[in-house]
């Protein structure tokens, strides 16, 4: 059983013919934890977050998340995790309604409860008007709210998330991440990539990933310390030339 | 989508059913006439007033010729100059008959239908003149009446409509099934579904069922206006007809939803549905028996679930078949249906 990580990563590496997408990666993520995955494109985040998920399978190495091992306990896993993927993935022709409670019913939650916690998180977000508007109505930025609301809706123990700020302005990108916080209040651990350096500010620790390897790994003011940059900027700038 | 699911079916069965005419009507044919008595005569009146040939008139086989070149003419008959005198004489004659054979079928019952006529002409003239016959021959023969089963008046409209019932729940199933998941895939919620924990056999079912809905109901829509339009009968009982529908329909929707599993863009889905579909269309006995297909060709229908539940249809509402005559071919359709579905399950990965 894990200890307190709850993400264990050793000597993961993976593969697509000859090009070496994770070279050898090891960190773990404490319980409760923010934790940023940040790197530049290409730098092979997501292929890392796809095998955290189990939707994928590492070439070599071993990985536990919630104490499941990936290659053999993979459902396991998935019913303890919440996902965010990259493309937005909720259903265009559903209502906000609809999708909750279509995500949350796979999930084995009551009707009851579905319908009392979609009432509450519609209100949290100042959107029951919306409740049975169709997601295609709906602008971006609600959009990568709601489908981070529904990515955390049956609690699970992580949340992975793939750049879920992408092309977002930045007043919801702070809201977003206020919606970040409350989550990991509430217990959930907090597996995020992202771009935008001043994000990564908001971090217990970041890794920064380049070209495959992680290049660094620490708390953000740490890393700053360490390279002798003033923002997490300068310090990516540095570490992926 | 839902309009266009219920437009379609009411415009296939109407479009298809008048057009894809299986009746010779129409037949031109051309008569050059060199005999001027009343023989050559009471021949082309037969003709005229049969109900499948317009007949008209040439003057010179260039003419003829060249209109059956440019497909105005199916069949040019040329009587000789001296056919009253020969039959007369020699109780025999010759005329010509030439078939536009581009349209192989077309011809082959385009000259029965002329055996028909020149045979009857033939009878006529034995029994209406006499005086021809020299020595009187014993006319005794056996008569045939044909009865038709099934189908008394040979309303080809009954047989097409159960062929366009077939391909329109066909279409409905196979094409919406496999365009279905994979799309999922193009836009991306399938990532969102392969991490929750659903089990695969839930989410396959997930996709069967509501289309399996939608192709039962399009089946009805399509029998109420068969039966309103063309008098279709229903001789069986329908409920076994929806019940065999419903275990055809799962096999292919499976299909479907295979063909979704092992494709990326719903270009190569359709293009692979496209195949099966007129594969197994074309070889299930809608316009042509399947029983007069070559042996090789039958045995290819063996794993053709078209053609099985095409003879279910028409034998449950032409023939009143019951649960008996047609056990065998719910048979192989359940282990149509069971293989291909658990194919379908197995091929969809929730890695990709």
């Amino acid at each position: 059983m894990y200890e307190n990580n709850i993400i264990s990563v050793k000597n993961l590496t993976k593969k697509f013919g000859d090009f070496t997408a994770n070279d050898n990666l090891n960190f773990d993520v404490k319980k409760g934890e923010i934790f940023g995955f940040l790197g530049a494109n290409g730098a092979g985040k997501t292929t890392a977050i796809k095998i955290f998920c189990g939707l994928s399978y590492p070439t070599s190495g071993e990985v536990k998340i919630a104490g499941y091992d990936i290659y053999k306990e993979t459902e396991e896993i998935k019913r303890n995790i919440g996902y965010m993927s990259q493309r937005f993935s909720l259903y265009e022709d559903l209502t906000v309604k609809e999708n909750i409670r279509f995500y949350a019913r796979i999930y084995g939650l009551s009707k009851i409860e579905i319908k009392e916690k979609t009432d509450e998180l519609l209100e949290k977000l100042n959107f029951t008007h919306a409740l049975n508007k169709r997601i295609k109505d709906i602008p971006l930025g609600w959009k990568q709210k709601l489908a981070f609301s529904t990515a955390v809706f049956h609690n699970p123990e992580i949340v992975f998330l793939d750049e879920p700020t992408g092309g977002v302005d930045p007043i919801t990108r702070r809201q977003f991440w206020d919606l970040i916080y409350e989550a990991s209040e509430n217990g959930i651990t907090v597996f995020v990539t992202t771009h935008y350096m001043d994000e990564a500010e908001y971090c217990d620790r970041v890794s920064i990933m380049d070209a495959g390897k992680i290049e660094a790994i620490g708390k953000p003011e740490e890393l700053m310390k360490h390279y002798d940059a003033k923002t997490m900027d300068a310090v990516f700038l540095k570490i992926a030339r | 989508m839902i309009p266009i699911i219920f437009i379609m079916p009411v415009v296939q069965l109407v479009i298809l059913v008048y057009a894809a005419n299986l009746e010779m009507k129409e037949i031109n044919i051309i008569v050059i006439n060199n005999d001027y008595g009343s023989l050559s005569r009471q021949l082309t009146d037969k003709f005229s007033s049969s109900p499948f040939f317009n007949v008209s008139f040439g003057n010179s086989h260039k003419e003829a010729n060249s209109l059956m070149k440019k497909d105005k003419a199916d069949i040019i008959m040329t009587i000789p100059h001296n056919f009253e005198k020969k039959l007369i004489k020699e109780k025999s004659a010759d005329i010509q008959l030439l078939f536009n054979a581009v349209n192989g079928t077309k011809a082959a019952v385009a000259a029965g239908y002329c055996k028909n006529i020149i045979f009857n002409f033939n009878k006529d003239i034995i029994v209406n003149s006499p005086k021809l016959i020299l020595e009187p021959i014993n006319y005794k023969r056996i008569n045939i009446i044909n009865q038709f089963w099934y189908n008394p008046q040979l309303d080809y409209k009954i047989y097409m409509s159960t062929g366009i019932l077939v391909i329109l729940i066909t279409i409905v199933s196979l094409f919406l099934s496999s365009m279905n998941l994979v799309r999922e895939k193009e836009i991306g919620t399938i990532e969102q579904i392969n991490v929750t924990p659903i089990k695969k056999f839930h989410f396959i079912a997930g996709k069967l069922i509501p289309f399996l809905i939608i192709a039962l109901f399009e089946l009805a829509f399509g029998l109420i206006i068969a039966k309103l339009l063309f008098n279709l009968p229903m001789s069986g009982s329908l409920l076994l007809l929806f019940v065999v529908a419903a275990i055809y329909l799962i096999a292919m929707l499976g299909l479907g939803l295979f063909i979704s599993t092992v494709t990326e863009t719903q270009q190569q889905a359709m293009f692979i549905a496209f195949f099966f579909y007129l594969v197994f269309i074309m070889m299930s006995g809608i316009f042509t028996p399947a029983e007069s297909m070559p042996e090789w060709a039958q045995k290819i229908n063996y794993i053709n679930p078209v053609a099985w539940f095409m003879r279910v249809i028409r034998m449950i509402l032409l023939k009143g078949s019951g649960f008996a005559q047609i056990k065998n071919e719910i048979f192989i359709l359940t282990g149509y249906s069971i293989t291909v579905l658990s194919l379908a399950v197995w091929r969809y990965r929730k890695t990709g």
